[in-house]
């Protein structure tokens, strides 16, 4: 699978259709709900659905849920009531010899990026690709093209610590989308970055959104999400408060390039 | 490919914690080196005592001045009506003397006569039978004494009294040696599993960032479990080696100058390595599996 854009559609001067949904979707939350010992409420009775090539922002104050959610995306905690569905999957089905199989599915990326500082941008992209058994063509192929796509063609060997918080979030969603993983999840991936930078962090986003990939984002930076204009869910106290398809952009769906111009203006005023 | 992978990821480990590698492999190392040195002086010690209890035989020494008449009594007595002999052997106190002369010159020369008696040596037929056959020619006396059932019988000597002694001797030397033994195993297997667990406590990141890409817990661990045997096996290369320098320079000389102990076969060092290297290994796998254990669980 070649990580290129898909071609921007042309005409029609309307709001595009949505992409009609293939296949079972890609999240599905049904009345779920997750407590964690001692009484702290991470989600209540949420139900959302997200569906293939989607594009969603999870925003909400901190301690609403959205990392919750994350975490629950991932297998990392399990849910305490409801259904939890990731590709027509019941997450309570996958047994914990099974989850480092169903990770492998989804990509993730974090505020503080987890890259492992002792080894090199080009290591860290190919750890993911080792750890699923990649062999060494594999790893050959596709970790240079990965990194090329996220601008990092010349930072091949540095270590992490030699390299800016921008880079370093790069470094991360390469790796988290070097499998071609159908869902990427990011937790705050702007956190600690500063506009600029995460302008280029969510372009980046947006391209690898644009192959088809479905991906979920959750941030606070609500600028950001108001100008991406995408579909945004909002979480308070663990419920779903807000679940609004975004107010697109007229004419034709803007490319990366376009995004990025876009981002930048509102930056600037 | 899996293979190199792993022992990439092993040495890259090893190699930033080389302090803490280094105490484990040098545990291991003093491990086997007492190890080495305690097998061959328990199969030593075993086999010298394995030999004195074979020569478990009763002595029946006759008055000095018994006649060859009251020999022969004596001799009918322990071949015909005493049970559990099983054969009976005549030492003349000429040949006694000859033979002890031989072995003693000196002193015999500065004796002049021979003080020794007639003695006959009873083998039983089961060495747990001596104290009744001694019991037979030697009954207690209710003053706690023993007397003899025929006067020109001076004295019988039971042997196995000595053997006993022997035997508890070398069994406690035994115990307490594989105690220490089992203690300094026991205390390797701690210290790699502690170095594993400080290699992996600085690196639970790491290992929390592998979780999340999707490694499996196996492919998490195997590079240190191998770490853990590649400290281990070095260990072991090294003990062996010390062993050897040892025996080549100190036990064969001394071998072969004094006869050292009637050497009962201990087994050849080609062995003794092996079973050490084996040893080593499965030591220090046990010390990384059990630090892993606690780890992986998230």
């Amino acid at each position: 699978m070649a990580a290129t854009e898909q071609p921007s559609r042309a005409g029609g001067g309307a709001p595009l259709p949505r992409r009609a949904p293939a296949g079972p979707p890609v999240v599905e939350l049904r009345n779920v709900s997750k407590r964690y010992e001692g009484g702290d409420v991470g989600l209540e009775n949420a139900s959302l659905t997200v569906n293939r090539g989607e594009f969603v922002f999870i925003v909400g104050h901190s301690g609403s849920g959205k990392s919750t959610l994350m975490r629950l995306l991932i297998k990392e905690t399990d849910i305490s009531e409801g259904t939890m569905r990731v590709a027509g999957r019941d997450l309570a089905d996958i047994g914990r010899r099974k989850v480092p199989y169903y990770r492998r599915n989804i990509g993730m990326v974090f505020q503080d990026f987890k890259l492992l500082p002792n080894r090199t941008v080009y290591d860290n992209v190919a750890y993911a690709l080792q750890v699923t058994g990649g062999g060494r063509r594999d790893i050959r192929e596709k970790v240079p093209d990965i990194l090329r796509l996220t601008g990092l063609s010349t930072k091949l060997h540095n270590y992490p610590d030699q390299l800016s918080g921008g880079e370093q979030q790069r470094v991360a969603v390469a790796r988290a989308f070097v499998n071609h993983p159908p869902l990427l999840l990011a937790d705050e991936p702007t956190g600690n970055l500063d506009p600029e930078t995460s302008i280029g962090i969510m372009q980046l986003l947006y391209r690898i959104n644009r192959t088809g990939t479905t991906v979920v984002v959750a941030t606070h930076d609500v600028a950001m999400v108001d100008q991406m204009r995408r579909r945004v869910i909002e979480l308070q106290r663990g419920r779903v408060v807000r679940d609004q398809a975004g107010a697109r952009y007229a004419g034709n769906e803007p490319n990366t390039a376009e995004l990025g111009a876009i981002l930048q203006e509102h930056l600037e005023t | 490919m899996r293979i190199g992978f792993f022992l990439k990821e092993a040495l890259r480990s090893m190699r930033r914690n080389p302090i803490p590698s280094f105490a484990a492999m040098a545990s291991v190392l003093v491990t086997l080196l007492v190890l080495g040195v305690f097998i061959p002086v328990v199969q030593m010690t075993t086999g010298a005592a394995n030999d004195v209890r074979d020569k478990v035989v009763l002595d029946v020494y006759l008055t000095r001045d018994a006649t060859d008449a009251q020999a022969e009594r004596v001799r009918e007595l322990l071949a015909d009506r005493t049970a559990h002999v099983a054969s009976v052997d005549f030492v003349s106190k000429e040949a006694a003397y000859k033979r002890e002369r031989e072995r003693n010159p000196e002193a015999y020369e500065l004796l002049g006569s021979n003080p020794l008696p007639d003695t006959f040596r009873v083998t039983p037929d089961d060495p747990d039978n001596i104290g009744a056959i001694r019991d037979a020619l030697a009954p207690a006396t209710p003053s706690g004494k023993r007397t003899v059932v025929d006067p020109a019988i001076d004295e019988v000597k039971n042997r196995k009294e000595e053997t006993d002694k022997i035997l508890t001797a070398t069994s406690v030397v035994k115990l307490t040696m594989a105690l220490l033994c089992g203690l300094l195993v026991l205390a390797s297997a701690l210290l790699v599993s502690n170095t594993i667990r400080l290699s992996l406590f600085s690196r639970r990141r790491e290992v929390e960032v592998m979780k999340l890409v999707g490694a499996t817990d196996w492919f998490i661990r195997w590079p240190f479990v191998l770490e853990g045997v590649i400290l281990g096996a070095l260990g072991g290369l090294l003990a062996i080696l010390l062993l050897a320098v040892g025996k080549i320079a100190f036990i064969d000389p001394l071998a072969a100058d004094f006869a050292l102990i009637s050497a009962p076969d201990t087994m050849p060092l080609s062995v003794l390595a092996l079973l050490l290297m084996l040893a080593a290994v499965a030591v220090s796998a046990l010390g990384s599996g059990l630090s892993l254990r606690r780890f992986l669980k998230v």
